[in-house]
């Protein structure tokens, strides 16, 4: 397949937007200036970028508890984010989310999640609505290769298949849950294998290489609109910085060795030295790319030191939706007495 | 002109009447399509509305109430079934984790009007993962509203305000109230989320009681209506948010008050019941507040010992006896 040059600029902007994002955060978190846990994308950014730019604002992603990258991908804004991440009122959740739940509807992100495992059900929803609406909408839940181990995953996974729902399963496989090896929690190699025992196609795609995720996506994605149900693609990737924040405690469970291979295999760099060799773009392109976008990181902390903290009343407020059926019965909740 | 209806009648009119006033219901759950539901409550709804509003799922809680929650923000009414109320702890994830809070989480941006019915209480020998009364998890839960209806006409109001509702809220059908049969109205009606109702009005104790133990508590008290004891019965109907107001109101009035459930006694939502009686009527109390409710243990099998189990009209009337017995003010 041949893309044009719009979509792998397009790509390549996603990917850099999602590493300055990730990297940014990471410091500042090292500089104790974010509150809360930080599960940074640096390393998978191909995964994100390569699907996302299949996707429409109509069409829903679920994401994970390293949810920065897809939310970043889908069209999410670097001050709303990064003022999320501080907790301030100008964030995309008010303040109420943090990190791990960062959020924006009108991009089609229903969230990050704490729970891994979780997004998948939420996904088979939103799936359910596009089909019930016959809107020609997707959802695509990501999910990384440890959730496959939890129930909710596969109930979401069968459920999906078995209502032919139109949802695409994304497998960023890392090859850690945590800080365990994939291989002494699984005894396949490819969680992709776990497609077929839904009646779903599967396939392994290269998750440094966002051409191949694209086109990936793609088919998948056709597969879901035209009515045809669920498929699974497991993006082989892998994660620079520890399951939380940068170097964590320090802890050792994978060698540097091993970090620095996949990091020969960087998902950008070697996006653009192709798009060099290939004459789509220039060195002083790419340049002048990654500092317009890191003056807009810039502005985004900028905006997110200066936006204010949220008002501590915030506390009660959008626990419910208040309307018309909700009688006063003043008494209970807390938020009414 | 008067018509009665079985209390599972009454919730299957209200999904029926709100399905066909919004095109945007749908309901979903395990064998509710053609068969209608383990208890009957979906009889009909799929020959009617067709496989698309009316999904058989499979055996899957946790993506039952994914699917409910996905489908609910983007903008969809479902109604999802967890057939026994038991099995909501196989989804207890989905819903305390997620829908409770996504709305939060979000910064407000997301709507819930999810539904998510279910079969509560005991009575049945269906032993102890069958026959639960968990409304207490569910209600200490922020962003979850909770109802439990005693008759067929709250049923039938109560549910169609669920459907209506914004929240993700959980209408816990009674499983032995299932037949019952009361007068319910052939038009579409709410009540009001959060409202209690006085079922029997006195002046010398207050029983709050909800389900199946509303109705217990109405007959211990027209048996010791006999004996010239005057009992108001008030019935919560929703549990979260609890209409504190009422019951507040009526035991400054009696100044003795007694709460009963189904569930286990210690952390049941008695203790909340008492707290936030001594709270707003600390003064006006001429005894502690009582609660009866079941002992500390599994709900057991044995018609013998789930009779001893669950509360009934004799062990609420000796309990009223009991906050009656101490001397006033």
């Amino acid at each position: 397949m041949e893309l044009s040059t719009d979509v792998l600029m397009d790509m390549h902007r996603r990917m850099v937007r999602i590493r300055l994002f990730e990297e940014t955060a990471g410091a500042l978190a090292e500089a104790a200036k974010l509150p809360g846990f930080l599960h940074l994308y640096v390393g998978e950014e191909a995964v994100a970028a390569g699907v996302c730019t299949t996707l429409s604002d109509d069409d829903q992603i679920t994401s994970t508890h390293r949810g920065h990258g897809h939310l970043v991908a889908k069209g999410g804004q670097f001050n709303e984010m990064m003022a999320e991440l501080m907790g301030k009122s100008t964030g995309y959740c008010k303040g109420k989310g943090g990190s791990m739940h960062i959020s924006n509807l009108e991009v089609g992100m229903l969230g990050a999640n704490g729970i891994v495992g979780a997004g998948s059900p939420i996904a088979v929803g939103a799936g359910f609505a596009n089909k019930y609406r016959d809107d020609g909408n997707i959802a695509v839940a990501f999910f990384g290769d440890g959730s496959t181990n939890i129930g909710a995953f596969h109930e979401a996974a069968n459920m999906a298949c078995a209502l032919h729902l139109p949802v695409v399963f994304v497998c960023e496989n890392n090859e850690y849950g945590e800080f365990t090896p994939r291989d002494q929690t699984m005894a396949i190699t490819d969680i992709v294998d776990r497609a077929a025992g839904y009646g779903m196609p599967g396939v392994i795609v290269d998750g440094m290489d966002v051409v191949a995720v694209h086109e990936a996506a793609l088919e998948a994605g056709a597969r879901a609109r035209r009515g045809d149900g669920p498929s699974m693609i497991e993006a082989k990737t892998y994660r620079y910085y520890n399951h939380h924040g940068v170097q964590n405690l320090g802890l050792k469970y994978r060698t540097d060795e091993e970090v620095a291979t996949w990091r020969e295999r960087d998902p950008i760099f070697t996006f653009e030295e192709r798009l060099i060799e290939a004459g789509t773009a220039t060195r002083d392109e790419f340049d002048a790319i990654w500092a317009d976008l890191r003056a807009d990181i810039a502005t985004a902390i900028e905006f997110a030191e200066t936006s204010p903290l949220p008002e501590p009343d915030q506390v009660l407020v959008d626990v419910y939706t208040v309307s018309d059926a909700v009688l006063s019965g003043t008494g209970s909740s807390e938020s009414g007495s | 002109m008067s018509r009665k209806l079985a209390y599972g009648q009454a919730f299957n009119e209200a999904v029926r009447q709100e399905m066909a006033a919004d095109p945007d219901v749908f309901c979903a759950g395990e064998d509710i399509g053609a068969f209608g539901g383990v208890f009957g409550t979906f009889a009909g709804l799929q020959a009617e509305f067709g496989e698309r509003r009316v999904v058989d799922t499979p055996i899957s809680e946790q993506a039952i109430i994914g699917l409910g929650l996905g489908a609910a923000v983007s903008g969809l009414r479902p109604i999802v079934d967890i057939m026994f109320m038991d099995f909501i702890c196989v989804a207890f994830d989905q819903i305390v984790n997620q829908a409770a809070k996504i709305k939060y989480m979000f910064g407000g941006s997301a709507t819930v009007p999810l539904t998510i019915t279910t079969g509560g209480g005991g009575g049945l020998s269906a032993a102890a993962q069958h026959s639960q009364s968990l409304e207490a998890l569910l209600c200490h839960i922020p962003g979850l509203k909770v109802v439990h209806p005693s008759n067929p006409y709250d049923m039938k109001g109560l549910m169609t305000s669920c459907i209506r509702e914004d929240n993700p809220t959980v209408m816990i059908k009674h499983k032995r109230l299932l037949g019952m049969q009361g007068e319910v109205p052939e038009e579409r009606y709410a009540i009001p989320l959060g409202s209690a109702n006085i079922l029997r009005e006195g002046g010398d104790v207050t029983v709050v009681a909800w389900g199946n133990m509303a109705n217990e508590s109405v007959a211990a008290a027209e048996r010791l209506a006999a004996d010239g004891i005057e009992v108001e019965v008030i019935d919560p109907r929703t549990l979260q948010p609890l209409d504190t107001d009422t019951i507040v109101e009526s035991v400054r009035k009696t100044n003795r008050v007694v709460v009963v459930h189904e569930a286990v006694r210690f952390g049941g939502l008695g203790a909340e019941v008492a707290a936030q009686i001594q709270e707003h009527a600390f003064d006006h109390l001429d005894a502690p507040v009582g609660r009866i409710a079941a002992p500390f243990s599994p709900v057991p099998f044995s018609p013998a010992l789930e009779q001893h189990y669950l509360p009934n009209a004799d062990s609420v009337a000796a309990g009223i006896r009991d906050a009656l017995a101490r001397p006033g003010a």
